[in-house]
């Protein structure tokens, strides 16, 4: 045996072998095995609940598995705790990031792993230099005096990976990393993390449901589906419609089918709304445009940009400063979220957590949220359980969402199923505006198909839609219409036929003020293109 | 679906319970063996540990609060007004507030109670009583109110404020009792006779319409809690007051209304004590029902069975101290020792459940959450 021979097979930095992790009623991972070589971008791909956040947790210590065994290096290790996991060598970048806003990016780096200068005090001056170099290394400058908390979503990403880096992670988990970040911030966490693998020899396991990504960063790719190890894949030898197929057991519809709108009278306007946040800034600065019925208008926009309160404010929940909203010709610049409701307007919130659901209620209550107050549901102040366990059964059934029963927590469901006890509730009525705020932020494919879909046939009964997103491919497949959001204003509308990807996320980056009449220009020479 | 739903969702039930109790049941066992510790330990003081001495001093514990009909009776009526006090602060904690104003507001009503008693005294009883009774109930809950008003337009944090309020009750007590309020003709500063505002004693030697109107309330909080609107409400408030927003609901105005309610509740637990057993007010009237209602809300989870239950075990301990103190020669103060220590024990709810070795998620019960979370949220 030659030395080049005996390297080839390297032994992986991460097995696991056999993975198996029962809960009560559910079989989480069913015998997983999982290997990483050094220096490898693998991903893990699944829907929401196939098991992938549960053999991380394993991975990471905060689960113990009921069977199988983990090697690194080839050894055989417990991990009982994530103390256990960071000793080894593993770092994990949550989806929720695990920092304190109000402690600064160098502070926030060493908390769990403090450089003593001596019994008493820290190190900061060596940590600081520590934390430069790898910043520099690795191309990005970022301060360690800066607070974390006024550092933008990329920035606070990559203090995440900073924290490995410091810690001199060998493996790297990164927990659908991408979902917050543009096209453009994509690319450069894509950078960092090729040179991670190539220059330190990083393993690096990348979590995604976005199979463009994981053709693109991954060396391997394997999929996960109810937990058990479906398949494993190279990009170079497979495609999205193959993994959409392992992923969801299925034959899956990538995209949706849009068809041809047909866009009747307007009938959502805003006129030069002016709208502040909770700090008493303007944040959204006399935005004007008009959703007409039977047509997606989508808002592109990085996060932050005064997005989330332009929807607050037309859905009730937040005061306008300034400005008009018409609802088919009726001011509902100061109605109230019931008044809305009343009239037919639906909001799909973007953070389900904190508006659209009681996590700790059942989904029967749920359900009735917006309308717990009206027969059938309640006759004067006393509530009909039977029609409400009746509509939620209905609903279960009519969704797919799937659960042991209607009276189970809402917390308890998978991120798909949550989102589809919040969409039922909103959609399954007579409405004339649907607002829909990331209506498939971390959820599955399956999910997603399911939610797109149930918004073109909105659309397609003459329902106004307004979609916004921070995904910008979820803009483009769904709208009609395309306005971009950069800094509290719209600067740019486009007619999302022939709209081009890069170009709309460049004005989500930058603002690149189109003029309005080159944007006219632009539209109109789209009409006659097509 | 194709299994039957009942003989599937029975274990589990019985598991949610299981899981419910058992940190509470817990925590009482183990206030229990702490008191038992501090008794064998007195023993010293009487030459050498007597390890029959914390049995027999439980023997009479028991004996005394059960041990009779006088003595169930006993229980029940100390029982009443901590059901009353642990329902005011147990709602409290389903909007999401933390009420530590259960005292004051306590105070209040038992004020309210006082004086519009006496001062109606020579009416019919069937006018006088509800007006006494009407009395101490609002009286608590605009005590209930202010802090409620207060959270809700300002954003102040009711535990504050209802710390302070309790101050505040306790003064002007004082004040009015010397000042206004004086009855003519004592020897000590004290509220009027009550005449036809007493409380008719409708059982044995102490059941008073007081002790009833507790009892009778604890279907109705349930009720409204989870049968009615208004409990939805409530509770979605307490859950989520951004859901609750969403929702249509005013969280401001269900704040202000649950805290009213609370203080509706703990005032009449004040008229009770007033109008069915001391039968007047002095300058000096105090009394631990307003805390001693947290301990039995947190006991209770904040649920009004449960509630009754640790209203129950608590005035159990309250009737059956003095025959332990008699026989036993145990002071009657290892009561708050208990109390406390079972207090204590329901804090250290992550370290029971270690020990104990329960299954399953650890999720925070909501009175926990309440209690914890932290301040300046700002306003709703």
């Amino acid at each position: 045996m030659t030395d080049t021979e005996s390297q080839t097979p390297r032994t992986p930095s991460l097995e696991m072998r056999g993975v198996t992790k029962r809960y009560p009623g559910v079989l989480a991972n069913d015998a997983i095995d999982l290997e990483v070589k050094p220096g490898e971008i693998h991903a893990l791909l699944g829907e929401n609940g196939a098991g992938k956040s549960t053999l991380m947790n394993i991975l990471y210590g905060l689960a113990e598995p009921d069977e199988g065994e983990i090697l690194m290096d080839g050894q055989p290790v417990t991990i009982h705790s994530p103390a256990d996991a960071i000793a080894r060598g593993i770092s994990m970048v949550h989806q929720h990031f695990m920092l304190v806003p109000v402690l600064s990016v160098a502070e926030n780096i060493l908390l769990g792993d403090e450089p003593m200068a001596n019994p008493i005090f820290l190190d900061r001056r060596a940590a600081h230099a520590r934390i430069r170099e790898l910043g520099t290394n690795f191309g990005f400058d970022v301060d360690p005096d800066a607070k974390v908390g006024s550092l933008s979503v990329g920035w606070q990403q990559r203090v995440e990976i900073l924290k490995a880096l410091y810690r001199n992670a060998s493996i790297l988990v990164l927990d659908e990393p991408t979902a917050v970040l543009t096209p453009q911030e994509t690319r450069e966490i894509f950078a960092v993390l090729r040179q991670l693998s190539s220059e330190l020899g990083t393993s690096v396991i990348f979590i995604s449901h976005k199979l463009y990504e994981v053709l693109d960063i991954a060396d391997r790719i394997t999929v996960i589906r109810r937990g058990k190890v479906v398949g494993e894949r190279i990009p170079a030898e497979t495609n999205e419609d193959e993994l959409a197929q392992l992923m969801v057991g299925r034959e899956v519809q990538l995209t949706a089918n849009r068809g041809e709108s047909k866009p009747t009278d307007v009938m959502l306007v805003a006129d030069g709304v002016r709208v502040a946040d909770d700090r008493g800034r303007e944040v959204v600065h006399g935005v004007s445009f008009e959703v007409r019925a039977g047509e997606i208008f989508g808002i592109a926009g990085v996060a932050g940009n005064g997005q989330d309160e332009l929807v607050e404010a037309l859905t009730g929940l937040r005061k306008t400063m300034a400005g008009r909203v018409t609802l088919a010709g009726r001011d509902i610049s100061a109605a109230t979220p019931r008044d809305l409701h009343e009239q037919g307007v639906a909001f799909v919130p973007a953070d389900r957590h904190r508006f659209g659901l009681i996590l700790t209620m059942p989904i029967t209550d749920n359900i009735v949220l917006t309308d717990y107050h009206v027969p059938p549901y309640s006759r004067g102040i006393v509530r009909n359980d039977d029609a409400i366990r009746a509509r939620a059964q209905e609903c279960v059934t009519e969704f797919d969402i799937r659960t042991p029963s209607v009276s189970v927590n809402a917390g308890t469901l998978s991120g798909g199923n949550q989102q589809k006890v919040v969409v039922a509730r909103e959609l399954d009525r007579d409405l004339k505006l649907l607002v829909l705020d990331q209506p498939t932020r971390g959820l599955d494919v399956g999910s997603i198909e399911f939610i797109h879909a149930r918004t073109i046939e909105s659309r397609n009964a003459d329902t106004a839609v307004l979609l916004i997103s921070a995904e910008l491919d979820e803009v483009l497949e769904l709208s009609d219409r395309i306005g971009v959001m950069y800094r509290g204003e719209l600067v740019a509308v486009v007619d999302a036929r022939g709209a081009d990807k890069e170009d709309i996320g460049l004005l989500m980056a930058t603002g690149g003020r189109i003029s309005p009449e080159a944007t006219k220009v632009m539209s109109a020479e789209l009409e006659q293109v097509s | 679906m194709a299994e039957n739903p009942v003989s599937r969702s029975r274990p589990t039930l019985i598991r949610r319970i299981g899981q419910l109790v058992i940190v509470p049941a817990a925590a009482v066992v183990g206030g229990f063996v702490v008191g038992g510790v501090i008794i064998l330990i007195s023993s010293l003081a009487n030459g050498g540990l007597d390890f029959g001495l914390p049995f027999s001093a439980y023997g009479s514990l028991f004996q005394g609060a059960f041990g009779s009909l006088r003595g169930i009776l006993f229980t029940i009526v100390s029982a009443a007004p901590l059901v009353l006090g642990g329902m005011a602060v147990g709602l409290g904690f389903k909007a999401g507030l933390f009420n530590i104003g259960a005292q004051g507001q306590f105070l209040m009503g038992a004020l309210g109670a006082a004086a519009i008693g006496a001062y109606v005294a020579g009416a019919p009883g069937i006018v006088a009583i509800p007006a006494a009774i009407g009395a101490g109930a609002l009286f608590g809950a605009a005590w209930g109110f202010i802090p409620g008003a207060l959270k809700a337009w300002t954003g102040a944090h009711e535990v504050v404020t209802t710390i302070m309020l309790n101050f505040i009750a306790g003064a002007l007590i004082g004040y009015l009792i010397t000042g206004p309020l004086e009855a003519p003709g004592f020897s000590f500063s004290r509220t009027g006779p009550l005449g036809n505002a007493e409380l008719p004693i409708l059982f044995g030697t102490s059941i008073h319409l007081g002790v009833f109107i507790a009892f009778l309330l604890i279907p109705v909080v349930w009720w409204i809690l989870w049968r009615s609107t208004l409990g939805f409400e409530i509770r979605t408030v307490g859950a989520n007051p951004d859901a609750a927003r969403y929702a249509g609901m005013h969280p401001a105005a269900i704040t202000i209304l649950t805290m009213s309610l609370c203080g509706l509740l703990a005032g009449l637990a004040g008229a009770g004590q007033i109008l069915g057993i001391s039968h007047f007010m002095n300058a000096s009237y105090g009394s631990s029902i307003g805390f001693d209602s947290i301990s039995v809300a947190l006991l209770g989870r904040a649920h009004p069975v449960g509630i009754m239950l640790a209203a129950l075990l608590f005035g159990a301990l309250r009737a059956g101290s003095g025959l332990m103190q008699i026989q036993a020669g145990i002071p009657v103060e290892i009561i708050d020792v208990i109390q406390a220590m079972v207090l204590l024990f329901l804090a250290a709810d992550v370290m029971l459940r270690r020990l104990l070795r329960v299954r399953g998620p650890s999720i925070e019960p909501d009175e926990l959450a309440t209690v914890s979370k932290t301040y300046g949220s700002g306003t709703i």
